[in-house]
C-alpha cells in the first residue's frame, strides 16, 4: 500500500482530434475507472446482502426487468434507493470536498470542517424538533441550514476578498456554536424524537427511498459537470489570486460559481443521507495520492467518495450481525484513522 | 504620447487605506525595455501591479489600447500581457512541466485544451529559461533561483507583447542574473514591450531603453538612463553619494557609490552642522 501512496511524478498522454485536443493522466484516468468499479461492484454487492439476501444472477436478472415480483420488490423498493443515494452521496461528497479543498488550499477545508455538515444539521433539527415536520421538510430544512451557514462564513471571513485560511478558521468557529444549538435542540426535545433526531446526525442510509435518490441525482447530474467544467479554472486557483487573474481567469466569478456548487453538493448529499462525516475531506487527498497527480482531480475523488461510501454501507451491514448500523458510524472511525495520519504527517512538514 | 499601448492615467494606488501613489501617470512606450527603478516602499511593485490588473486603482484608471483594461475580458488580456510577480505561491505536488503549462490557460478553451501551439510555446519557454531538465520536478522541492527561473518560463509561456516583470533576478546568483537580463533583452529585440522592476542601479542602466525613476509614490524622472541616471539624480532619490562614470564595457552609466567614510561624512547631522 505505501508503495502506491509515493509523490511521483505524474506521466501525461495528449489526445488529439482536429481542432479538440485535450491532456490527461493516464493513471488519474486508470484509477478514476479502477474506483468506479469498485463502487459499483459495492453496491451490486450491497444489492444481494440483507435479511433477504437474494443471489447475484437474481439481482442481475431483476435489474434487467426480468426478474420475479418477489425478487423485484425487495430490489427496486427496499435495496435500490438507498444503494443509488450511497454512491450519489458518495460521488457528491467526493466532489464537494475536492473544490473546497482546493479554493481554501487547505487539505483541513472541507465542508465538515467549514461549518457546513453543522449548519445543515441545525436546519434539519429546527424542521425535525421545532417545526415538527418529517421527509422532504427535513431535506429542505438541510439544505436551508447549509446555505445560509456558508453565507454566514463567507460574509464573517469576508475582509479585501476572502483569504482561505480565514475562511477556514471562521467555519470552524461557527462550526462549534452550531454544534452547541444542536446539543440544546436535541436536548429539549421529546426522548423519542430526540432518538431520532441523533440517528439522522450520526448520517445514514438506511431506509431511504426514491425521494431522496431524485434530491441527490438532481444535484449530481447538474453540479458535478458544472465542476469539472470549472476545474481548470479551480487549478488556477490553487496558484493564488494574483496569479489565476494575471492568466486570465475571472477570479471572483469562478470562485463564486465553485463555491456555490461546492455548497450545494454538501447540502444535497447532507438532504439525502444526513451529516455523513469526513468522506469529503478524505476522499480528495486519497484519490490524488493515488492518481499521483496534482490536488483538484474532481472525478477522482468523486469516485473514491462513491467507492468509499459504498464499501463503508456494506461494512455498516455486515460488522455487526443482525444490526444495521449508519454507514456515519464507519465513515467517521475510519476518517478519525485517517485525521490522526494527516495530522501527523503534517506536523512532520510533509504535504498531503 | 497619448497612444502608447499600456499608460497609467491620474491612479491613485492603496492597499485598504494605505495610500501608495497619488494621482500618478505613467505611460510605457511602446516597444521600449522600461525598468523602474527606486528605494525600497517607493510603489514600483505597486505601480506594476496596477498596470497588470492586479491592483485595482482607487481612482485614475490603467488603459491598454485607449480602453479601460478593467473593461476587457480577463482572458483578452491575458493573451497581451503577463507578469512575472515577486513572490507566487508555491503549489504542493505540481512538478514544472504542469506549472509552466498552466502559463497557457489564456489560450485554452474547454474543447482545446492542448493544441500543438502549447505544446511548442512551453517547450520554447523551458529552453530559454534552462528548466527543461527540471520538467519531472516538483515544484515545491527546487531552490529559489531554479523556482524564480520556473516561474518565468510560466510567464514566457503565455506569450505576450508585453511582459511585465517584478525583480525578476532575486534569488538568482550572479550568472544566472545576466542571462535572465539577456533573455529579457532578446525578448525586447524580438518586438515586445518588456517592464522590470530592478534593484541594481547598473542593471537597470546597462539593459533599459527607459528608465523610470520613482520616489514616494512619484515619478521623478523618465527617460534614456543617460539622461536620468545622473550622481544627483541618485543622491536625491537614494540618498546616496556617488560618482556615475561611464560603464568600461557598455558604455552605459555606472554608478559607484562614494566610499564610507565620506558617505558618512556627507550624511551625518554633526557634519551638516559644522
Amino acid at each position: 500500500m505505501t508503495a502506491t501512496l509515493e509523490k511521483r511524478p505524474a506521466k501525461r498522454a495528449v489526445v488529439r482530434a482536429g481542432a479538440f485536443s485535450v491532456r490527461l493522466y493516464p493513471r488519474a484516468l486508470i484509477v478514476g475507472v479502477v474506483l468506479v468499479l469498485i463502487a459499483l461492484t459495492m453496491a451490486l454487492v450491497n444489492l444481494t446482502t440483507g435479511d433477504f439476501p437474494v443471489p447475484v444472477g437474481e439481482v442481475l436478472k431483476s435489474l434487467a426487468g426480468k426478474g420475479t415480483a418477489g425478487t423485484d420488490f425487495i430490489v427496486y423498493e427496499l435495496r435500490l434507493p438507498r444503494v443509488l443515494v450511497t454512491l450519489l452521496v458518495g460521488l457528491a461528497l467526493g466532489a464537494s470536498g475536492a473544490v473546497f479543498q482546493s479554493l481554501t488550499r487547505n487539505p483541513l477545508g472541507s465542508p465538515d470542517f467549514v461549518g457546513l455538515t453543522t449548519g445543515a444539521a441545525s436546519g434539519a433539527l429546527i424542521v425535525m424538533l421545532i417545526v415538527g415536520g418529517g421527509g422532504l421538510q427535513v431535506s429542505a430544512g438541510a439544505i436551508t441550514g447549509c446555505v445560509v451557514t456558508a453565507v454566514v462564513v463567507y460574509l464573517l471571513a469576508f475582509r479585501r476578498g476572502v483569504q482561505p485560511f480565514r475562511l477556514v478558521l471562521m467555519g470552524i468557529g461557527v462550526s462549534a456554536l452550531l454544534e452547541a444549538l444542536n446539543s440544546y435542540l436535541i436536548y429539549r426535545a421529546q426522548l423519542n424524537e430526540a432518538i431520532a433526531a441523533q440517528v439522522w446526525l450520526i448520517g445514514s442510509v438506511n431506509g431511504r427511498g426514491w425521494t431522496e435518490v431524485v434530491i441527490v441525482a438532481v444535484t449530481v447530474v447538474v453540479l458535478v459537470p458544472l465542476v469539472v467544467h470549472y476545474g481548470r479554472h479551480l487549478k488556477m486557483l490553487a496558484l493564488g489570486d494574483e496569479m489565476a487573474v494575471l492568466h486570465g481567469v475571472p477570479v471572483e466569478r469562478s470562485r463564486a460559481v465553485l463555491a456555490l456548487a461546492a455548497v450545494s453538493l454538501s447540502a444535497g448529499a447532507t438532504a439525502a443521507a444526513g451529516p455523513i462525516a469526513f468522506v469529503a475531506l478524505a476522499a480528495p487527498p486519497l484519490a490524488a495520492r493515488l492518481s499521483s497527480s496534482p490536488s483538484s482531480g474532481i472525478l477522482p475523488a468523486a469516485g473514491m467518495g462513491a467507492a468509499l461510501l459504498s464499501a463503508g454501507d456494506w461494512a455498516a451491514q455486515n460488522a455487526l450481525p443482525g444490526n444495521d448500523i449508519p454507514v456515519g458510524v464507519i465513515t467517521a472511525a475510519l476518517g478519525g484513522v485517517y485525521l490522526t495520519w494527516l495530522l501527523f504527517h503534517e506536523k512532520r512538514g510533509a504535504r498531503a | 504620447m497619448n497612444d502608447a499601448r499600456l499608460r497609467a492615467e491620474d491612479v491613485t494606488l492603496a492597499y485598504d487605506k494605505r495610500v501608495v501613489a497619488e494621482h500618478l501617470d505613467v505611460q510605457i512606450a511602446d516597444g521600449s525595455f522600461t525598468v523602474i527603478v527606486g528605494p525600497n516602499a517607493c510603489g514600483k511593485s505597486t505601480l506594476l501591479k496596477s498596470l497588470a490588473r492586479v491592483l485595482k486603482p482607487q481612482s485614475g484608471a490603467v488603459y491598454l489600447d485607449g480602453q479601460a483594461i478593467a473593461s476587457y475580458p480577463s482572458k483578452q488580456v491575458a493573451k497581451q500581457l503577463g507578469m512575472l510577480p515577486q513572490s507566487p505561491i508555491v503549489p504542493g505536488g505540481i512538478v514544472v512541466e504542469e506549472l509552466v503549462a498552466r502559463g497557457r490557460f489564456a489560450h485554452q478553451r474547454l474543447l482545446k485544451q492542448w493544441s500543438p501551439e502549447d505544446e511548442a510555446a512551453v517547450t520554447e519557454a523551458m529552453r530559454l529559461t534552462e528548466v527543461s531538465d527540471l520538467a519531472d520536478r516538483f515544484v515545491d522541492e527546487l531552490s529559489g533561483g531554479q523556482r524564480q527561473r520556473v516561474w518565468l518560463a510560466m510567464a514566457l509561456a503565455q506569450q505576450t507583447p508585453i511582459l511585465l516583470l517584478d525583480e525578476p533576478t532575486t534569488f538568482l546568483d550572479l550568472s544566472h542574473q545576466f542571462e535572465v537580463l539577456d533573455l529579457c533583452a532578446e525578448l525586447h529585440e524580438q518586438g515586445r514591450t518588456i517592464v522590470a522592476v530592478l534593484h541594481d542601479l547598473n542593471h537597470a542602466c546597462r539593459y533599459a531603453t527607459e528608465l523610470i525613476v520613482m520616489k514616494a509614490g512619484k515619478v521623478i524622472a523618465q527617460g534614456a538612463p543617460a539622461e536620468v541616471m545622473t550622481a544627483q539624480q541618485v543622491e536625491d532619490v537614494f540618498a546616496m553619494p556617488c560618482r556615475v562614470i561611464d560603464d568600461p564595457e557598455t558604455g552605459t552609466p555606472m554608478v559607484v557609490p562614494a566610499d564610507r567614510h565620506r558617505r558618512r561624512g556627507a550624511r551625518t547631522p554633526e557634519a551638516a552642522r559644522a
